[in-house]
């Protein structure tokens, strides 16, 4: 639930920004980082940090100094640091056991710590959404009206990025760093369909992300299927049935529509 | 006492260090219209954004209300070409014309009576207000662009920068931006505005013909004469 809110919040300006590879990206990012911290017995949420940290920097770096387009920047260090996590895991003893659990999560074996863990970053990434809403909006539409309202760009782009990488590490340990991007992306893409304010779109995405967590939990249980697998999947298919019917009311709408048009033709002419 | 708005004197402008147009001189003062003329990759856009304060002058220099660009948010408004990136955004026109006074809310501020009473006026100013509370996305482009516009008008700024603002629209659309324009420079308003239609330079103080250099400025009569029009977009506008 603590999950389902924190993506709702950050997958928001995720997918009204257009960063869902960027989320993709951070998420991989921190598999060496939770690896390296693993294996030195340090708490895989600092080595995840430090992960997304390098992670940012080298797409900033790339970018910048090689002029090379964000996709291309991402592309590059997402699969670097996939390989980089894997490689370390596998030297560990444990490997497979381990990989396993930082890329699917342990939905059911999570600890109060990591509630509480959880339970702060919601409150911070809540505190950020809130406090930048105004440049956040601002710049989803447009970076200079952004700009040349008064707002630095550079400062609230960062902000966002920590935001989104706060949001990937605090919910691995729940759904794992591949499944993370799911609850991310799916109820906040879900809410598109339905929300005509961002306020209203953050409301569906979180009602969504708990509907997912608690059904997918639910199937998982009575099915016995892996639960974070089953939770995001249920959040994807959500959305798949939110496209269908906008579809379905779009062409509706289009009928409905021919007559007014002709008449705002009439009305122009 | 100064009386100039903006003043620019042997400004280059560009990206990085690639000039786009070198030796700019011009001045304007309250209640002016500034009309850049010229094909696409001339550098209208260039000039409006070094104005707003998005690009650093590569040369020379450049004061807006007696400040350097992009310094006073509050008081100078630019409208972006194709404003819109994502027609995925879950927002009502209102919204997006409410947008235009976060400028002057900064960032924890509530909205005051003061500011809905301007919101509720560019809205019907700019006719935005029959579509207000339909979403961006099922508005048509020239909707799109009222609503854009309407959104400037609410940053109550002394100096508009326009670009393109009658990009989109039909020949209402246009008559409309052009009455709006006049009421803001009434008011005092300096106005910049980019544009491929000559009929936008008739009010103008200002013209200037560019293409990638200065080719003319000066009173419409004079900048649009067929020899500068010639060399800017290599024919002459028929009589």
């Amino acid at each position: 639930m603590l999950v389902a809110i924190t993506c709702a919040i950050a997958g928001t300006f995720v997918v009204l920004r257009g960063l869902a590879f960027v989320g993709d990206a951070l998420s991989h990012g921190v598999l060496p980082g939770i690896a390296t911290a693993l294996i030195f017995g340090v708490s895989g949420i600092i080595g995840a940090a430090v992960g997304a940290g390098v992670m940012m920097g080298g797409v900033n770096l790339v970018t910048r100094r090689y002029k090379l387009s964000s996709d291309t920047a991402i592309g590059l260090l997402f699969v670097g640091m996939l390989a980089l996590g894997v490689l370390i895991t596998s030297s560990s003893p444990k490997f497979p056991e381990d990989l396993d659990h930082i890329l699917f999560g342990e939905s059911l074996a999570v600890k109060p710590t990591n509630l509480i863990w959880q339970g702060i970053a919601l409150l911070v990434v809540g505190a950020i959404g809130v406090f930048a809403r105004r440049p956040f909006l601002l710049m989803s539409v447009d970076d200079g009206l952004a700009q040349t309202s008064g707002f630095n760009v550079t400062f609230f782009q960062n902000l966002m990025m920590a935001m989104i990488g706060l949001t990937v590490i605090a919910s691995f340990q729940t759904v794992g760093t591949l499944l993370v991007l799911g609850m991310l992306i799916a109820p906040a893409a879900t809410g598109v369909f339905f929300a005509r304010r961002i306020s209203s779109m953050m409301l569906i995405a979180s009602v969504i992300g708990c509907v997912a967590s608690y059904s997918g939990l639910l199937i998982s249980f009575h099915f016995e299927l892996a639960a974070s697998a089953s939770i995001v999947l249920v959040a994807v298919s959500i959305f798949a049935v939110g496209a269908i019917a906008t579809e379905i009311k779009r062409s509706r709408n289009l009928r409905h529509d021919e007559l007014p048009h002709q008449h705002e033709h009439a009305h122009a002419h | 006492m100064h009386t100039e708005t903006i003043l620019a004197s042997h400004l280059s402008i560009g990206f990085g260090k690639h000039t786009v147009v070198a030796n700019i001189e011009f001045t304007t003062s309250p209640g002016a219209l500034v009309v850049l003329i010229g094909t696409n990759g001339s550098g209208k856009s260039t000039l409006l954004k070094t104005l707003a304060g998005m690009l650093k002058p590569i040369s020379g220099s450049v004061k807006i209300l007696d400040g350097d660009p992009g310094k006073s948010p509050r008081r100078v408004a630019y409208l972006p070409q194709h404003p819109i990136s994502s027609h995925t955004l879950p927002l009502r026109a209102r919204d997006v014309v409410a947008m235009g006074r976060f400028a002057n809310l900064g960032l924890f501020n509530r909205e005051s009576l003061e500011d809905r009473r301007i919101l509720q006026t560019s809205l019907e100013r700019t006719g935005t207000i029959e579509f207000a509370e339909k979403p961006l996305r099922d508005l048509s482009s020239g909707q799109q662009q009222r609503t854009h516009l309407a959104q400037v008008l609410t940053r109550q700024a002394e100096v508009l920068l326009l670009d393109e603002p009658t990009a989109g629209l039909d020949i209402n659309g246009r008559k409309l931006v052009a009455e709006i324009i006049a009421n803001e420079r009434a008011r005092g308003v300096t106005v910049v505005m980019a544009t491929h239609e000559l009929q936008d330079a008739d009010n103008a103080n200002t013209v200037m013909l560019l293409a990638q250099r200065v080719v003319s400025i000066g009173a419409p009569e004079v900048a649009l004469r067929d020899e500068y029009l010639r060399e800017c977009f290599g024919f002459t506008q028929p009589h």
